[in-house]
């Protein structure tokens, strides 16, 4: 069990490391100089002094060759500094920081109401035995990843702040500020979990120990709680795990769109302004929240469900969904593919 | 030649068919017992079935490239149990026709409009109303949709051939050229897209092309992962195997025999993608890193309408919900194609 998890452990940290060098390597070395591009973004682009560039260029060490470069930037890495924000002159670190709580708030708040909502429709519709009524209820995921984050957030503002003025449509003021954008946040996260558990759900009621329950005199609320539910919930577990990537990403456009601010708007403007050490940061922070949950989960899920052998599987134990290890999952921007797995059967 | 009819209702036997629809990595490595853990599948679906499913019925059993031809009655019948699958090739015909000839549908100016004519509301006139330059927002959308889906395209193109290609190579050439790849592909896929893409665009600067790129690239991975693990699939085939027996050369069994045969899956991941990389695309305009404003992108007109939402709903309502419908449409259709796939082989 130990070596298990000590192999995992290393394999978060192994991908952790890549994926700094991955955006290493694409933020620092391609196309556009990075140190015009900070030049122009601290004042205005036009006019920027030849010796000001030099002495930035001197200053971020972009005289030095490649790999000095990038072990003397790994090495503050480890030591969690990010380096300095370019637009802002703070160290990113504390950026990133004093941005996290908002967007804890609406990433938490989103995926509960996902979650419930999406548990209870695909609850709903396994339970219900009207043909119409199932089949409506879950084609409604799959509306739910089809539309675009923001614009559901721009529907929710026009009808609620405008038409009925009820929540407020801009900024961070309170939970009646958080309502509406956490809504919008909870459309994908409830769409995915509805289509997963629903499935599995229906999954777990053709089995035959739902059968047996049955014949011992179980009730159907009870067989469906007791039984099928139990079985059916990991699944879900796994997909959580991979929403947290796609909720990250989420906050970007809802904050945007709500003018909240929060990690995302950072990560926007950071682009805006081509502030690369925010930029970075943003990515590998993202990256690490990503890997730590599911490496969370991972390592929850034997202990969850004792079919799961902790075995010698060279990919760790087998498991219903693609493993966030190889987050087949994970992979895709937005619904990507997810839409992919669940769009097999859902309608 | 073909299979009994009746796809859809046939469906109940795929209780084996398991989630790894998504991790088709899982299926493909027999090293992982699939059977160790209930897995979830509709049992009464009618439309489809994960693609995996054939491959637990006929293993590598499965005939080489020949195609089977369409069998037009079934496919009218195919179509006419499915209204909304009709519905949704419709709206991709009718959106791709307006990407290619926007003239068919308006032959009013996208980028001129009457200020006079300002937040004029939907009417017979003006489809989709005017905005706060009195342009006509219906052939905005129109010519809207050209670098939208060009856009798309590019993205998916950029996913298919380089995941593809890496992934048919990881297959193919195996041993530790396939550890590197996958070992990539892995992180690549722990990293969230939409952060690959905002570095991406960070790095190649803003416009239509550069942002379509961003958003492929962070696709490659998924599209790897699929072309591998068919490609192992069909490499232990039997047709393989006997092809190389007679002294085929290495290129004419990748190229005859086990690329058209592994080409399946990752098509229909390709549809998925479309309707993914639509939203990726529109999400990125909308934060305003695709094209400059007065062209017309989806993302950027619902971006621009944002600004208008007190007195003129149309401006972001009406663009969204093109958006919606082809992103709805290329999904329905992508799992109508994923479940003949797996029914008519």
């Amino acid at each position: 069990m130990w070596r298990y998890v000590l192999r995992r452990l290393a394999q978060a940290v192994g991908v952790l490391w890549a994926a700094y060098t991955v955006t290493f390597l694409v933020l620092d070395f391609l196309p556009g100089d990075p140190v015009s591009a900070m030049a122009g973004a601290g004042m205005d682009s036009q006019g920027i002094d030849p010796a000001q560039i030099e002495k930035l260029r001197h200053q971020y060490g972009f005289d030095q060759p490649v790999l000095v470069q990038y072990f003397h930037y790994l090495t503050k890495a480890l030591r969690g500094d990010f380096g300095t924000s370019v637009s802002t002159n703070r160290s990113v670190s504390s950026v990133l920081l004093d941005a996290l709580p908002p967007t804890l708030a609406l990433t938490g708040l989103g995926l509960t109401i996902g979650v419930l909502t999406g548990g209870l429709l695909a609850f709903a519709a396994t339970y219900t035995n009207h043909r119409w009524l199932r089949q409506g209820l879950l084609s409604l995921p799959s509306l739910g990843v089809s539309v675009p984050g923001f614009w559901i957030g721009l529907m929710l503002v026009q009808l609620f702040s405008f038409r009925i003025r009820l929540f407020p449509a801009f900024g961070n003021d309170g939970l009646r500020g958080l309502i509406l954008p956490a809504v919008t946040m909870a459309v994908l996260p409830g769409a995915m979990v509805a289509q997963i558990l629903a499935r599995s759900l229906l999954t777990a009621l053709a089995e035959p120990y739902t059968q047996t329950a049955q014949a011992k005199g179980a009730g159907r609320l009870r067989v469906h709680l007791r039984h099928a539910l139990r079985n059916a919930l990991l699944p879900t577990l796994t997909i959580i795990g991979v929403l947290t990537g796609q909720l990250m990403a989420n906050a970007v456009v809802i904050e945007t769109v709500f003018s909240r601010n929060g990690l995302g708007r950072i990560t926007a403007a950071a682009v805006n302004v081509q502030d690369i050490p925010v930029v970075q940061g943003v990515v590998v922070f993202g990256t690490f929240v990503f890997v730590t949950v599911n490496l969370v989960i991972d390592l929850v899920y034997p202990l969850l469900d004792p079919r799961i052998a902790v075995g010698s599987a060279r990919r760790g134990p087998a498991r219903p969904r693609g493993t966030p290890s190889d987050p087949t999952l994970g992979g895709g921007l937005a619904t990507s593919t997810v839409v992919g797995s669940t769009a097999g059967s859902s309608r | 030649m073909t299979r009994p009819p009746a796809a859809g209702q046939s469906a109940a036997g795929q209780a084996a068919t398991d989630p790894a629809a998504t991790d088709p990595a899982v299926v493909a490595s027999a090293s992982v017992p699939a059977t160790q853990v209930p897995t979830p599948a509709l049992g009464s679906d009618d439309t489809a079935e994960p693609s995996a499913a054939r491959d637990a019925q006929d293993g590598g059993a499965r005939p080489p490239a020949s195609r089977q031809r369409l069998h037009l009655p079934r496919l009218g019948r195919f179509f006419l149990h499915r209204p909304g699958l009709v519905l949704s090739v419709i709206v991709v015909v009718v959106v791709g026709l307006a990407a290619f000839w926007p003239a068919l549908y308006t032959s009013r100016d996208p980028l001129q409009g009457i200020p006079s004519n300002r937040f004029a509301g939907p009417s017979g006139q003006h489809w989709f109303g005017t905005d706060e330059l009195g342009r006509d927002l219906f052939a905005r959308v129109v010519h809207g949709a050209a670098l939208s889906l060009k856009a798309t395209i590019i993205a998916v193109a950029v996913a298919f051939v380089v995941g593809g290609t890496l992934g048919l190579i990881a297959g193919f050439v195996g041993r530790w050229v396939e550890d590197v790849i996958m070992r990539v592909v892995d992180v690549m896929l722990s990293i969230p897209g939409l952060f690959m893409s905002l570095a991406l665009v960070t790095a190649f600067g803003y416009g239509t092309v550069k942002v379509a790129v961003a958003v492929g690239i962070a696709q490659v991975a998924s599209f790897a992962r699929v072309m591998r693990s068919e490609v192992l699939k069909v490499r232990q085939a039997t047709y393989v195997e006997a092809s190389r027996s007679i002294g085929a050369r290495w290129y004419s069994v990748l190229g005859r025999h086990v690329l058209p045969n592994a080409l399946g899956p990752v098509l229909v991941l390709a549809t998925l993608d479309f309707g993914v990389s639509v939203l990726a695309v529109s999400s990125l305009s909308f934060l305003g890193y695709g094209a400059a404003p007065p062209a017309p992108e989806w993302g950027t007109l619902i971006s621009s309408g944002r600004n208008y939402l007190a007195n003129a709903w149309w401006l972001t309502t009406l663009p969204g919900l093109t958006v919606v419908a082809t992103v709805l449409s290329t999904n329905r259709i992508a799992r109508a194609l994923d479940g003949e796939w797996a029914t008519q082989r």
